[in-house]
């Protein structure tokens, strides 16, 4: 039987619609993917906790009609940690940037990945740091041009699904907006992973990324990121001249069976009190 | 049953009292021990003991658990203090009750890990930018490390604000008898909650000087918090009404409480000549001196500030009442001693004492300025 429709507005806070963004910008399918997940899950919003940071993306949980916490740059997954800490089961999310996540944030991710907590981490990767004007972001690609790079980008950019691998995440995905569908399936599962998840979105800002490098309409943008990405699985059939360059999308961890971090902080609360009952 | 503990424990005990079940921090000298002791004892309670990757995630997870409806504190020293600012305007702003232990130690940067100071007075008052009032408390005896302690949750709690518990490099290792059963009933008092039947706005606010009543995340309601300006709703405004209510709100709340936030000892005698404003460690060493003064026929009044932040103005006038100089001895440039100045005015003459090579002052230092 096909599912109902979704009941955005029931996810969202009316009141604080039109949102902030600019039209066309990426975010907004991602948020739509979000909510999608949830919607899919059936979770009840209230047992939700939506975490951000600073930045575009961050202005997402003033959207939702979730409980929600706005914080501090690149400080999002810490707060959601204390959270997660004493209220292990709620559904913890946090939304956020890829210079909130990765740069000023970079510490606190690996550092979530490694206990890996079980908090969903969706890093909007928009290649730039776009509400403080276009400067150049750690996933700024080689050799583009950003408010803070008008001589292309001289950084070599993070790989983050190497790093949340690396830091340890028992989850992690990529998907873009290009293909929506692909993108919330990518939420959705996780979200319902027990365990730190990380997916990062491949997003177009067209704005402030774009506009210096010659895409400055939305549907330039997602054809440039529908042209450099390729799914994992497609990709196996390819020769390695014809993947240069390109950008892999897909599930690259699954570890279902990693030791989540308040499983393993009860099972050291049932140890000691045992102890002491003795 | 008497114990003999030290200032670091004593922090643990006053904070198991209040009721403190969440503890995040990052290793720091000279606060370590209080980490360490509570990653003993909040399993054993069924508390949660995190340590995180810096001072900055420290503060951040305290907030995230106190928004949950738990009593929340983290420890540290002036490095670790420096990182936590901005998240001590987080809470500031979005109004999330929780307890800092700052252990002073010789500064700045790193200066001097295992050595005493009291240089970070001025920085918890002022550190975070944007500008805010702030509780701090300065124990000077284990006994008030612990019942202090208990304070800075109590008033945390009540005006849903960060509190500083200000002690240093001695005060954390000196150890005293303290009588920790009869302070297992001392005061306690919690967050005002929301009632789970009624409208509920995160920043509900009648009258400028309110504190808002919270409602915990996954609780009845929905909440939201956040470190951006905000309405009662807990949305970003750009209505300058509404970011003046909240900034005066912010201020009055605790200003207009001053005078009940405010603790001191006052020991004044008539026709003092002299009088000895002192807080924390300094004031050990000032006791002494004054008592050392008065035997010898000098007639001394002597300050003792348990709460530096807000300054106890009042307090300060009082006891400088009729006095023809008053001496302020400190482990820093003179941070209380420029609060002292503006609430005086140049009427007396304020001398310094003002100590930075790692030791604590001796008796004879302020004894030979009275």
């Amino acid at each position: 039987m096909a599912r109902p429709p979704i009941d955005y507005l029931y996810y969202l806070r009316a009141e604080k619609l039109p949102h902030m963004w600019c039209p066309g910008c990426g975010i907004g399918i991602l948020v739509k993917s979000i909510i999608g997940a949830v919607d899919e899950l059936g979770w009840d919003k209230n047992d939700i906790a939506f975490v951000s940071g600073i930045g575009c993306t961050s202005r997402a949980p003033g959207y939702m009609d979730m409980n929600t916490l706005h914080t501090t740059h690149g400080r999002a997954l810490s707060f959601a940690t204390g959270i997660k800490m004493v209220r292990p089961e709620k559904h913890v999310i946090v939304i956020s940037g890829d210079g909130d996540a990765t740069a000023i944030g970079g510490n606190h991710f690996i550092h979530a990945a490694r206990r890996n907590i079980d908090i969903t981490m969706i890093i909007n990767n928009n290649n730039i740091y776009g509400m403080t004007g276009g400067q150049f972001s750690p996933t700024t690609p080689y050799g583009a041009r950003a408010a803070t790079s008008p001589h292309g980008n001289i950084d070599p950019a993070f790989d983050l699904v190497e790093l949340a691998k690396g830091a340890g995440a028992s989850f992690v995905a990529r998907g873009s907006v290009d293909n929506a569908r692909m993108l919330q399936k990518f939420v959705k599962d996780g979200l319902a992973h027990h365990g730190f998840s990380c997916i990062e979105a491949l997003t177009n800002c067209h704005t402030q990324f774009g506009r210096r490098n010659k895409m400055s309409d939305p549907i330039k943008m997602i054809d440039w990121i529908a042209d450099k990405t390729v799914s994992i699985n497609k990709a196996k059939r390819m020769e390695a001249a014809e993947l240069e360059g390109k950008i892999l999308t897909g599930v690259f961890h699954n570890d279902p069976d990693k030791l989540e971090y308040t499983d393993s902080y009860a099972q050291m609360v049932e140890r000691v009190q045992a102890k002491k009952a003795k | 049953m008497k114990k003999f503990i030290s200032g670091n424990e004593a922090v643990v005990e006053g904070a198991l009292i209040a009721g403190c079940t969440f503890y995040a921090g990052y290793p720091i000298t000279p606060s370590s021990e209080i980490a360490s002791h509570l990653s003993v004892r909040l399993p054993q309670i069924g508390g949660k003991f995190i340590q995180m990757e810096d001072e900055i995630g420290s503060l951040a997870a305290c907030i995230g658990a106190s928004l949950c409806g738990h009593k929340v504190m983290t420890a540290t020293s002036g490095p670790g203090l420096s990182l936590m600012l901005e998240n001590v305007g987080m809470a500031i702003m979005a109004e999330v009750p929780c307890v800092i232990v700052d252990v002073q130690r010789g500064g700045p940067s790193t200066g001097l890990a295992t050595k005493v100071g009291q240089g970070d007075m001025q920085q918890v008052r002022w550190g975070s930018h944007g500008g805010y009032p702030i509780i701090a408390m300065t124990p000077s005896t284990i006994e008030e490390v612990v019942k202090f302690t208990i304070e800075a949750f109590n008033l945390a709690e009540i005006y849903r604000v960060p509190v500083f518990v200000m002690t240093d490099k001695v005060i954390a290792q000196l150890r005293e008898d303290v009588d920790l059963d009869s302070l297992q009933n001392y005061p306690i008092t919690n967050r005002k909650i929301a009632g789970s039947s009624e409208e509920f706005l995160p920043y509900r606010a009648e009258t400028v000087t309110d504190v808002p009543a919270m409602s915990p995340f996954g609780g009845p309601h929905l909440v939201r918090a956040s470190s951006t300006t905000h309405d009662q709703h807990g949305r970003p405004t750009s209505d300058p009404e509404k970011i003046a209510f909240k900034n005066e709100r912010l201020f009055r709340k605790i200003q207009d409480n001053s005078d009940s936030i405010c603790q001191y000892q006052s020991d004044l005698m008539p026709e003092a000549e002299a009088l000895v404003v002192s807080f924390g460690i300094s004031a050990r060493s000032s006791l002494q001196a004054v008592a050392e003064a008065r035997a010898a026929g000098k007639k001394v009044n002597f300050l003792k500030l348990l709460t530096f932040w807000p300054f106890p103005d009042k307090a300060v006038q009082d006891a400088a009442r009729g006095v023809k100089k008053v001496i302020v001895p400190e482990l820093n440039w003179g941070q209380a001693a420029v609060e002292v100045e503006r609430v005086l005015g140049s009427q007396i003459d304020v001398i310094r004492i003002n100590k930075t090579n790692g030791l604590i002052i001796q008796p004879e230092e302020i004894l030979e300025k009275l």
